[in-house]
């Protein structure tokens, strides 16, 4: 049996930093806002031809249309972002493009999404997602008192599902400012389940303190360090598995999916580090201060 | 009757086949070419009964998302309901002229913002559709015209002099009919245009297309009238539908579009098809390399899972959308959990006991752990996917569509992992182990 719990005050310090990291990242950067939230529109186009994308925009602007960025996102394949535009833009965008990129036919460039929302959509979303999110947390954070009959159950687990989805934003205000990764609807749906899946994993290793504690009692602390060795080869494991499957979406499933894929990864090793090293540490801190009180 | 391992065994391999009879394609081409051999044909799927197709989301198949803001602000709350109601059946009218194959309209309220949601299946240059939808509903009172093959006069009297439709129950005929009630003004305009055509049918257009055109009995003065016939109950309350939606006439704006062509689609079907493959190789190998024997027959429950999965998804059917698909992903991952809980727990436990009580006993005392865990992550799906609509939470899009593959991957993964394998072993590695002990006692 490994004593793991004798590192719990690294344990601590790790989460502490990764929690700093992100309230550093998400003050300075902020998290690079998708369409979704802010509103605005992006189309892609496969364009046949070589083309320079300064003359494009210039060509787009000339016609008083807002062009905000233009990015390439597969070999000829563009999208472009712009403020939210009419039907009549987009016609005279695809006019401009078949103009500047020296077109043959229509079909040289191909229109294959666009999207455009409003600006009412966004606080909606944020505001579902809320509601999403607290909702979620107060049935599971009842489930687990219930499960256990014990509310340092349930909210130790709560505890370590907030800390994961919130360095999961964190690391996406990091990657939206090196990597341009946007925030959007997928985002939220990641984050959501890593909620989920967070408290999955934290409850396997409870389960395990449980039942050791019932067929053999003991000492909290060296119950814990029981169930965290017996459990610890199944949670790596099983996030293997799950990390196989989201890292073949991640490589080899196209730029829509590629930050949806991302984000779910960045959750499934969260999800799975602080099943141990933060839901069980809070668990037998507040054993032991309870008890101390107790006495 | 109790079943024996075998027999649930061969039960399960009956569902195997044909849970793979339904995923298969209708259509199957196979390429082969290997130096000098090319080998290139098309089978085709024997069909039985109805054959079930995948059903994909606009994103997949490609196809326009349109959500229209309806201004409300003009309409008491007592009839907003009446009127959105009304709003969406004209609008399903309009988009079924549109001649487009499956579309879908439904409403979404929240926070006092009512919203139109409009699936357009196939349909790319979207700027017709948009204008067809986004016009107010015009409904008109006409008059037959006198002349030999004379077509319809509309009148003055139109929806924005009628106060209300309702439904009502003719004690007379006792048959459904509709009442409807003019505005002071509607009245006088429609005393006037009675008188005029007494045994005449008088019609009712709506957006062009006449919806009714009831006999008028006698001249109506007073601003109230019922339309009787021959009505069924669903009849009349369509009838009273179309009515409302002339008499409460909301503008509609667009909000939000969502347009993906069948080329981005059909890419990003091939793509998640790739990536699917290639995770679930990786899976398969890695719980042979971890687990050995017992990884196989986790991955033969898993290939299980698969199978039926996809069955399910045709049989529901399921509309599955690129998240959707993250989602089935996402629970192949998880699929194997159960396996290895179980098998986890079977190592600690072959240390004190034989092999096949060892076996029993880890899927027994496993199951509180996965029952437990996949309850929870059950809850969030199901509060993503929000069955009963409630208007707080996400009621459309991406979200749901993942939630759904997501929890109906979980419900089958405990199914496999814990019913297909457990009988897989117990028939193949159990008695195989007792055959060896029992040639080792001879």
């Amino acid at each position: 049996m490994i004593n793991w719990l004798k590192y719990k005050k690294i344990y601590f310090t790790v989460s502490i930093i990764m929690i700093a990291i992100s309230v550093y990242a998400l003050l300075t950067w902020g998290l690079k806002l998708g369409v979704d939230f802010k509103g605005g529109s992006i189309i892609e186009y496969k364009i046949a031809n070589q083309f320079s994308t300064e003359d494009v925009v210039k060509g787009i602007e000339e016609k008083g249309i807002e062009v905000t960025s233009v990015q390439q996102t597969g070999e000829d394949t563009y999208l472009f972002r712009l403020p939210s535009i009419s039907t009549e833009d987009k016609i005279v965008i695809e006019g401009t493009l078949l103009n500047v990129t020296g077109a043959v036919e229509k079909e040289d460039v191909d229109e294959l999404r666009f999207e455009t929302v409003g600006p009412s959509v966004g606080p909606e979303l944020i505001k579902k997602t809320v509601y999403a999110i607290l909702v979620s947390a107060g049935v599971m954070l009842l489930w687990i008192a219930y499960q256990f009959k014990s509310f340092k159950f349930g909210v130790s687990a709560i505890l370590a599902m907030f800390h994961d989805s919130f360095i999961l934003i964190g690391s996406f205000a990091i990657l939206g400012h090196f990597m341009s990764a946007e925030v959007d609807f997928l985002f939220v749906t990641a984050l959501l389940t890593t909620l989920s899946f967070s408290v999955h994993d934290t409850i396997v290793v409870f389960d395990r303190i449980r039942e050791i504690n019932k067929t053999q009692g003991g000492e909290m602390v060296d119950v814990a360090n029981r169930a965290l060795t017996e459990t610890m080869v199944r949670s790596l494991n099983n996030s293997l598995t799950i990390a196989f499957m989201l890292m073949a979406l991640l490589l080899l499933g196209g730029t829509t999916v590629k930050w949806f894929a991302g984000a779910l990864l960045i959750g499934t090793i969260l999800g799975t580090y602080s099943s141990p090293f933060v839901a069980t540490p809070i668990l037998i801190s507040w054993d032991s201060v309870y008890r101390k009180i107790k006495k | 009757m109790k079943l024996t391992a075998g027999k649930k065994l061969i039960l399960i391999l009956l569902l195997t086949l044909v849970a793979s009879y339904i995923s298969l394609p209708k259509r199957i081409p196979v390429n082969i070419h290997l130096g000098p051999v090319n080998f290139e044909r098309i089978f085709e799927k024997p069909t039985i009964g109805k054959d079930h197709e995948l059903v994909l989301g606009l994103d997949l198949a490609g196809g326009s998302h349109l959500v229209f803001e309806v201004d409300t602000t003009d309409i008491s709350k007592e009839k907003k309901d009446t009127a959105l109601t009304s709003l969406r059946n004209v609008i399903e009218r309009r988009v079924n002229l549109f001649g487009v194959s499956e579309p879908n309209v439904q409403t979404s309220s929240f926070e006092d913002k009512d919203r139109i949601i409009v699936e357009l299946p196939g349909v790319k240059d979207t700027e017709e559709a948009k204008s067809i939808i986004g016009k107010t509903a015009q409904l008109v009172f006409a008059e037959l015209s006198e002349e030999e093959g004379g077509g319809l006069i509309p009148t003055q009297l139109t929806g924005a002099y009628l106060k209300d439709a309702n439904v009502v129950f003719d004690r007379n005929v006792g048959k459904p009919a509709v009442s409807i009630e003019f505005t002071s003004e509607g009245a006088t305009l429609f005393a006037d245009i009675t008188k005029r055509n007494i045994n005449k049918p008088l019609a009712i257009v709506l957006d062009g297309e006449p919806v009714s055109a009831p006999i008028v009995q006698d001249q109506i003065v007073g601003g109230s009238a019922q339309i009787t016939g021959e009505f069924t109950q669903e009849q009349a309350k369509n009838l009273a539908i179309q009515l409302n939606a002339g008499a409460l006439p909301l503008n509609i704006e667009l909000i939000e579009e969502r347009t993906v062509g069948a080329t981005l689609g059909g890419e990003s079907v091939e793509r998640s098809i790739k990536a699917g493959l290639v995770g679930l190789l990786m899976v398969l190998l890695f719980m042979i390399l971890a687990y050995g024997k017992l990884g196989f027959y986790a991955d033969l429950a898993l290939v299980v899972f698969g199978v039926v999965t996809l069955a399910l998804y045709k049989l529901i059917p399921i509309v599955l959308t690129l998240p959707g698909i993250a989602g089935f992903l996402l629970s192949v991952g998880m699929a194997v959990d159960s396996n290895i809980l179980i098998f986890e727990r079977f190592k600690e436990e072959k240390k004190k006991r034989d092999y096949a009580n060892a076996l029993e006993i880890s899927f027994g005392r496993a199951w509180d752990s996965i029952r437990d865990a996949n309850i929870a992550t059950l809850v969030t799906a199901f509060i993503l996917a929000n069955p009963l609509d409630l208007p707080f939470l996400h009621t459309s899009g991406p979200v749901r569509g993942f939630a759904i593959t997501l929890a109906l991957g979980i419900g089958i993964s405990l199914f496999t992992g814990i019913v297909v394998s457990r009988n897989l072993l117990r028939v193949f590695v159990r008695e195989g182990k007792e055959n060896k002990e029992k040639e080792g006692k001879k």
